[in-house]
């Protein structure tokens, strides 16, 4: 038996609000925000944006010198410990850990750098001294430390677009091992900045298509076509109960179970076996069963295949009318890659105070493969007596799956 | 080129590159480094936009020419100027 895990302040930016308030207000209200934006070689097309305060807590100096990834994990984690009420100034930076989920890093910087040489016809005297440590694989979190002055451990962690669950749980398991007295993470992308993302996925026939970008996100429509990229941040601060419960912190929720594994199959198609053996360990870890279970915070990225799929592995754990409400947050801002599991978990975690259960958006006509007898939540919000288990799925390529379930909180 | 002209440039590169100081009152016979709290990184950005902006060259040999402002506007004057 470890100890228990406990979530005690969130940080998001997400293309529909820079904190947690604004982004559940319109996941409640039904209102999107997909724009639609010039990419370099491609054209128009829909995607997520964020619009925070990058200078809000780095000066632009910093922000200059940084990468986007990196100024989405500093703003996050700034509003992360700010809503946890820790005394930052008071505690010891050794122990404080920084774990970043992300799908992919370096692109972003590697692609301006190519275009700029261009301009010097490829003469790489011109190939910035900022390049290698913009495109490290630990550069968020490392940002977040140099930020913040963090003295602890702190890494970023690859694991395409299950990174963000990911990030959280290797926070808990760090926190378990006592290898950290606090854990800043989570998960954030920067992929609206690379055109590299949205040409492959265009190859792939995966980007989504759509007169109004607003409505080109559509996870179990009959009518989806594609996923359209977003970018995002999600920073939790993790802490272990009793030191949580000895600082008299505000406890927002709790890690009840979690589970990682891989599908070993496809380079990109996902694997429902897999996705629900996930699921079931997740389950089995947080020592519930599926009944228990109150909302399914879907990972599905309107993709023909990839929706069916999860949906398949859901009725699989769950049966064809599961006891839980089914809902995804993609169809408000797109896929948020390395953010989107925490960011999706973040926008359900107020249902523990409020009730609601976020609906989905943009289904005009409900994929078949996708029902679950009415228990994916359309259009608007429904509401329970009270809400005590989310599972929150997260899945990404290479086969990468990772199931989180979190509690409301109760003293036991 | 005239001495004010050149060390408008630089300034206008430094600004570009460290945005949140004050370039008021800058001491042209201090080091750049602790008035404006320059470090190796930002002296690579200063060179690497003589660079690109005005095809001037600084080789390694000669950084510390950039130390303050007085030095660094009389060393790239006869490169402005040539």
């Amino acid at each position: 038996m470890h100890p228990r895990i406990v979530v005690t302040g969130i940080g998001i930016t997400s293309p529909i609000g820079n904190n947690l308030v604004e982004m559940r207000d319109n996941l409640l209200n039904g209102k999107s925000n997909v724009i639609e934006k010039e990419m370099r070689y491609i054209g128009k097309v829909p995607m997520g944006k964020c619009n925070f305060d990058i200078v809000k807590y780095q000066n632009k100096r910093e922000a200059r010198r940084g990468t986007r990834a990196g100024a989405i994990s500093i703003y996050c984690a700034n509003e992360a410990l700010i809503n946890s009420n820790i005394n930052f100034e008071q505690i010891k930076k050794e122990n404080i850990g920084v774990y970043i989920g992300i799908t992919e890093h370096g692109t972003v910087e590697t692609e301006n750098e190519i275009a700029n040489i261009k301009e010097f016809d490829y003469n790489v005297k011109y190939w910035t001294h900022h390049h290698n440590p913009r495109t490290v694989a630990n550069n968020p979190a490392g940002e977040v430390c140099l930020n913040l002055g963090i003295t602890g451990p702190h890494c970023t962690l690859g694991a395409a677009c299950a990174a963000g669950n990911y990030g959280l749980i290797h926070g808990a398991q760090q926190l378990i091992l006592n290898e950290c007295d606090i854990a800043i993470c989570g998960g954030v992308s920067e992929s609206t900045e690379s055109f590299g993302i949205f040409a492959g996925f265009k190859s792939q026939n995966a980007l989504a298509q759509c007169s109004d970008p607003n409505k080109a996100s559509k996870p179990f429509c009959k009518h989806r076509n594609g996923i359209v990229v977003a970018e995002g941040g999600a920073i939790y601060i993790l802490e272990r109960l009793e030191d949580a419960v000895n600082r008299g912190a505000n406890i927002i929720c709790e890690l009840a179970g979690w589970a990682i594994n891989t599908d070993a199959t496809d380079f990109v198609l996902p694997n429902s076996q897999r996705q629900a053996e996930c699921m079931r360990k997740a389950l089995r870890h947080a020592a519930i069963s599926p009944d228990e279970i109150d909302i399914i915070s879907t990972h599905a990225t309107s993709t023909p295949e990839g929706d069916s799929r999860e949906i398949a592995a859901i009725r699989e754990v769950f049966g064809e009318t599961p006891e839980a409400f089914v809902n995804n947050s993609k169809s408000f801002w797109g896929h948020a890659m390395g953010a989107a599991g925490a960011l999706e978990l973040a926008g359900n975690i107020p249902s523990f105070i409020d009730n609601k259960i976020h609906p989905t958006i943009n289904i005009q006509q409900l994929d078949p493969n996708c029902d679950l007898n009415g228990k994916i939540v359309i259009d608007t919000p429904c509401v329970k007596n009270e809400i005590n288990y989310i599972l929150n799925n997260s899945f990404g390529m290479l086969g990468i799956n990772a199931v989180l379930i979190v509690k409301k909180f109760k003293h036991l | 080129m005239t001495h004010e002209e050149v060390r408008k440039i630089v300034i206008d590169i430094i600004q570009e590159i460290a945005p949140d100081e004050d370039y008021s009152n800058i001491n042209d016979e201090e080091p750049l480094r602790d008035q404006l709290g320059l470090d190796s990184m930002d002296f690579l950005d200063i060179v690497m936009e003589l660079r690109k902006q005005y095809k001037i060259e600084v080789p390694e040999v000669d950084y510390s020419e950039l130390a303050t402002m007085k030095s660094t506007v009389e060393y790239l004057l006869p490169k402005f100027n040539s």
